[in-house]
């Protein structure tokens, strides 16, 4: 629906709403909410001093655009029936039940902070790094600032075929030129100036017709300064006569992979011919296990070479041959998907796909509970799709707040609850102070913002 | 605004306009003057037209939300044909239609008066779709 407020407000006397997670989710469930219904109030509450989630800490330093949409979350932050609670997480600081007693709704928005193991020999390897740490260290994410990144190897190998995959490849192989004036972590740039990574492997269990990166982030890689891009022949052969049939997303992706093989631009053949560092693409391989050299650092991957099963493309089925391949290089990222977590024993989750069980928002059998974006959907999808999740899920509240479902929330609780937290919580005004030093930061070193990552440090910028 | 001493006395020049009309999500219409050279996306934010999420990225080719969906006589007559990164973010929108265009890389003509533009359904492809 569009605008209007088609809420009375005699009707709805007490109504706040508590957020969990600042990301996405959180903030288009808040919006919609907001704008729909005059006088609800909207709580969030978020574990970092922080916010914006993977907007801030995982989208990449060198796409500025995407993290256009902070300023709109800004604009709902603003609003004064929207209160941000930095500082705070479930779990911790308050407990599940704590919310439920003192909101009319609680809105889980907690994203998904696991990520996907692969179970083989010699995973637990120094250097043998999750991307989500990876993409974190880079992106200033406090957690990860410290991780040990052992940039001091030619090749490197990343495992997954997803845009995360690509992201990490992007900044592992970009020019410095470019980096250093993006708001990348200054550590990050510090490794990644005297990193000796010259050839990136991007390794997928199955084939071309089944990746999960979209086109912009391939076109990206292809027209990487200094970078050239290998997709092997043989692996695109045959794919040609599939194109045409495919729907339109897939066919002009399909359609990019095969001619960056087959027949590239004379710019791409240009550069490709006179760059100095390279990325492949490699299909059809299974990870196995991660060689060691006798100092106990990564050498390589064994990997099994596949061959697919099943009729329909999209689904066919990686199938492990007899034929093996190692891979030699000092560094692999894993990036094979992120999971959520239950974070508290009452919620119904769905353990294998790692999100709470829900239907259309509504958490199973709990009145009163909702959840959005990826906790509640998956960690797939680019940041229109958690915001459509957003605004259905607003709406779903407000249809439940109009039909009676939800009642009035105790203020009394409410506010025993805020006043507990009070002297803990980051609130947004003081995230402002935060925002400023660190684009004050930024400006001396010609880069759009340079990140606080240590937490003590944000809350003491943020209290003073 | 440096440079025009003079505004107040010398009247400034009309801007040409076009109508266009918006069908929005909910079927309600939405017309308005659209200044000839403006794109899309900044004469639905002049003009407040209620689009919930649009132009997330502002007009940065960088989400999709500015999706719009032409007839096919408007489409032939739009002014530029998409790039590749125009048709790549495209492929990431609901409803994706062969004419469908991202509003911000449009730009309004005077040979479009009377235009009709639908704002694509997000929901329910988002409910089924790659989630
Ligand atoms: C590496 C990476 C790059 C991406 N790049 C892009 C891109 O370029 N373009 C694009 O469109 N999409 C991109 N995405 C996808 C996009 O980031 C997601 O669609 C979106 O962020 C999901 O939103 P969310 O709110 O569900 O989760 P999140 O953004 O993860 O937000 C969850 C929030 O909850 C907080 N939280 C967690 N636990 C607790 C707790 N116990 N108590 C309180 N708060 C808690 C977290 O700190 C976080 O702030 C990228 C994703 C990743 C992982
Ligand atoms: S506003 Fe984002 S692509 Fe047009």
């Amino acid at each position: 629906s569009s605008s209007g407020t088609f809420y009375s407000t005699s009707s709805s006397a007490c109504q706040h709403v508590a957020i969990v997670g600042s990301g996405p989710a959180g903030y288009y469930t808040a919006q919609k909410l907001l704008k729909s219904h005059p006088d609800l109030v909207v709580d969030i509450y978020e574990k970092l001093p922080v916010p914006f989630g993977l907007v801030r800490f995982g989208v990449a330093p060198d796409h500025p655009e995407v993290k256009n949409v902070i300023n709109t979350f800004t604009n709902t932050a603003n609003s004064d029936r929207c209160n941000f609670f930095g500082n705070v997480e479930l779990g911790k600081d308050l407990s599940l039940k704590d919310l439920r007693d003192a909101y009319t709704a609680v809105v889980l928005c907690y994203g998904a902070a696991e990520d996907r193991v692969l179970g083989i020999p010699g995973e637990d390897l120094p250097n043998v790094l999750s991307a989500r740490s990876f993409v974190g260290w880079y992106n200033g994410l406090p957690q990860d600032a410290q991780l040990p990144v052992n940039l001091d190897c030619e090749s490197a190998v990343v495992l997954g075929h997803g845009n995360v995959a690509l992201d990490v490849a992007r900044i592992l192989l970009t020019p410095i030129s470019i980096l250093e004036k993006t708001d990348i972590s200054e550590h990050a740039l510090e490794a990644l100036r005297r990193s000796s990574v010259k050839r990136v492997h991007i390794v997928g269990r199955r084939g071309p017709l089944q990746v999960a990166f979209t086109i912009k982030e391939l076109r990206e890689m292809t027209q990487l300064p200094d970078t050239r891009t290998v997709i092997q022949q043989t692996d695109v052969d045959g794919i040609d006569k599939y194109i045409q049939d495919l729907p339109r997303p897939r066919k002009r992706l399909t359609d990019l992979i095969y001619k960056s093989s087959v027949s590239p631009g004379e710019k791409e053949v240009k550069t490709w011919k006179e760059a100095s560092r390279e990325w492949r693409l490699v299909f059809l391989r299974s990870p196995l296990q991660i060689l060691q050299d006798t100092n106990g650092q990564v050498k390589g991957i064994e990997l099994a070479v596949n061959r697919l099963e099943g009729d329909s493309l999209k689904n066919q089925r990686a199938v492990a041959t007899d034929e093996r391949e190692v891979i030699h290089c000092g560094l692999i990222l894993r990036s094979i998907g992120y999971r959520g977590l239950p974070l508290d024993d009452d919620l119904p989750f769905n353990n294998s796909r790692g999100v709470i069980e829900n239907k259309n928002s509504r958490i199973k059998n709990e009145k009163g509970l909702y959840c959005a974006g990826w906790i509640g959907h998956g960690p797939v999808g680019v940041i229109v799709d958690t915001m459509t999740d957003g605004f259905e899920t607003g709406k779903i509240i407000l249809a439940d707040i109009q039909s009676g479902v939800l009642e009035s929330n105790d203020e009394h609780k409410r506010q025993g609850l805020l006043k507990s937290l009070q002297a803990k919580a980051i609130t947004f005004s003081d995230w402002k102070k935060i925002d400023r030093a660190e684009t004050e930061a930024g400006a001396k070193v010609g880069k759009p913002r340079e990140k606080i990552s240590d937490i003590q440090q944000m809350i003491q910028i943020a209290k003073s | 605004v440096s440079g025009k001493k003079f505004s107040s006395s010398v009247p400034k020049p009309q801007k040409q306009t076009v109508k266009v009309t918006f069908i929005l999500r909910d079927g309600s219409r939405s017309e308005v003057d659209a200044t000839v050279g403006d794109n899309l996306l900044d004469i639905i934010l002049e003009h407040d037209v209620d689009i919930d999420g649009f132009g997330a990225c502002e007009g940065t080719l960088a989400c999709s939300t500015c999706h719009l969906i032409f007839k096919q006589e408007d489409y032939d007559k739009l002014p530029s044909k998409p790039t590749d990164e125009e048709l790549d973010m495209l492929d990431l929108a609901f409803g994706l239609e062969d004419t469908s265009r991202l509003g911000c890389q449009v730009i309004v003509t005077k040979d479009l008066d009377g235009m009709v533009v639908t704002v694509p359904q997000g929901v329910a492809d988002a409910r089924s779709g790659p989630l």
